[in-house]
């Protein structure tokens, strides 16, 4: 049976019908339309649907839809504002993080994870926060370093901010 | 592919989540993370399937992580295993439960799955069990009747299955704290660092009278179908003083006290001799402690 479920999608609130058995990633996926969310393995070890919840990163294929009930939910999709990519998305441009890109959502939801509450992470650091996302092109070289770019790019816009003031 | 058909339900007190569980019987499952129970129900592995999914997370005071000097680490059954893993107090009162809780999985999983899930789970290879047992630890566990507790090392019956009666729940951990002269470590064999099981893991509590051990709790992950305790390992190791060749006879006594199996990791030939060589670095790394920023 059918229930609504409720909860902030990237920022917006998000009514929708579904089903008990529904993982969170398909409810994204098929339901909202948001395909940012990528489908690996849907075994809990690949990555690729790696998705923000309250601030955690977690495998969306291993969560229940109904469990985000009330819950803050951010995808990639969530990320660029009015067109505008992040920093981190821009370095994983520049430094040419991604070959094929299958992985690179998941990626940088984890990278996310990361510098919000670690702003300054050491390279074992980085590797960690993505021990969960396997990347079968690129290699993770390029992906450290777009990580670390931006650390690097937001502790100078922080400090530039600060001189302003 | 899609799940197969059961009824969610969200209590949001513990009395109400008891009620559900023992009113629906057999046929439902506590989860907390979930991440040990939703892919194996995807792959109708066996035992995975259940009609009705009791989610305990909305149920208040059941995360938290504290510090009792009598009666040590207390951790919550909703406690997340990166929040262990990250946690100040743990990793100075005792770092080896921080370090067992980072070797399980990936970040994702560990941000999500909890310590207590990760033990009713009973995976032969589960990491947080051995170094669990070997310090002492005990299960709060709330039954319909009666609470008890359940210390760690009656706690796992075999593969997947716990001692624990159908009706109860395991609401929390309580680990003995660590005296001066005690100390712990585990040890994870594996071929990648994270995302993959263990080959062998191994605890070591030890009591410590100077160089002469006074007191220990070895304990195997990956080598039995349950964790086991290393019974010979620590008879060899109890009342004598710590040399090379003590640890070397230790190691030795360790391999009569497991059973492995060979898999796609490794042949039970090789787990055996892997136990041999991980009983003593997890009783020289028991010894050696863990430094600041090392976990
Ligand atoms: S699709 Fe979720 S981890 Fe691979
Ligand atoms: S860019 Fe192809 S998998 Fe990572």
């Amino acid at each position: 049976m059918k229930k609504i479920l409720s909860f902030t999608l990237n920022g917006e609130p998000c009514e929708v019908l579904c089903e008990d058995n529904r993982s969170l990633l398909d409810l994204i996926r098929d339901d909202l339309g948001l395909t940012g969310t990528k489908k690996g393995c849907e075994e809990a070890e690949c990555g690729a649907c790696t998705v923000m919840i309250d601030g955690r990163p977690v495998n969306s294929c291993a969560t229940l839809a109904r469990e985000v009930e009330g819950c803050e939910v951010l995808t990639v999709e969530g990320l660029a504002k009015d067109g505008k990519l992040t920093p981190l998305q821009k370095q994983f441009i520049d430094k040419w993080a991604f070959q094929c890109g299958y992985c690179t959502p998941g990626m940088i939801m984890s990278a996310k994870a990361l510098l919000d509450h670690n702003p300054n992470p050491t390279e074992q650091e980085i590797r960690e926060a993505i021990e969960g996302n396997l990347c079968r092109c690129t290699g993770y070289a390029k992906i450290v370093e777009a990580i670390q770019a931006t650390a690097a790019e937001m502790a100078e816009m922080a400090a530039a901010q600060k001189g302003e003031v | 592919m899609v799940l197969p058909k059961f009824e969610y339900l969200a209590p949001t007190t513990l009395d109400e989540a008891m009620q559900l569980y023992n009113e629906l019987g057999s046929g439902a499952k506590i989860m907390a993370g979930g991440t040990d129970i939703i892919p194996p129900m995807r792959d109708k592995a066996p035992g995975s399937k259940c009609d009705f999914l009791i989610d305990i997370k909305h149920v208040p005071g059941l995360d938290y992580i504290e510090y009792d000097e009598k009666q040590g680490l207390k951790i919550g059954c909703l406690t997340k295993l990166y929040d262990i893993q990250t946690s100040k107090l743990v990793r100075e009162k005792n770092p080896a439960v921080a370090q067992a809780a980072k070797y399980v999985a990936s970040t994702q999983i560990r941000h999500k799955g909890t310590m207590v899930g990760n033990i009713c789970n009973a995976s032969p290879s589960c990491d947080t069990a051995p170094i669990l047992i070997s310090c002492g630890a005990v299960a709060k566990v709330h039954g319909r009747d009666a609470d008890r507790d359940l210390p760690l090392g009656e706690f796992f019956k075999g593969v997947k299955k716990t001692n624990l009666e159908p009706g109860e729940i395991v609401t929390g951990l309580v680990i003995p704290p660590l005296a001066e002269d005690e100390c712990a470590a585990y040890i994870k064999f594996s071929v990648r660092k994270a995302m993959d099981l263990a080959i062998v893991g191994v605890a070591a509590w030890l009591k410590m009278d100077g160089k002469k051990v006074v007191d220990a709790r070895i304990t195997l992950g990956a080598v039995a179908i349950t964790p086991v305790r290393a019974y010979n390992a620590e008879k060899a190791l109890i009342g004598n003083e710590i040399s090379d060749e003590l640890l070397q006879k230790v190691g030795v006594a360790a391999m009569s006290d497991c059973k492995p199996i060979s898999d796609v990791r490794a042949s039970a030939e090789y787990r055996h001799d892997m136990v041999r060589v991980f009983t003593k670095r997890a009783i020289m790394k028991a010894l050696e402690g863990y430094k600041e920023g090392e976990i």
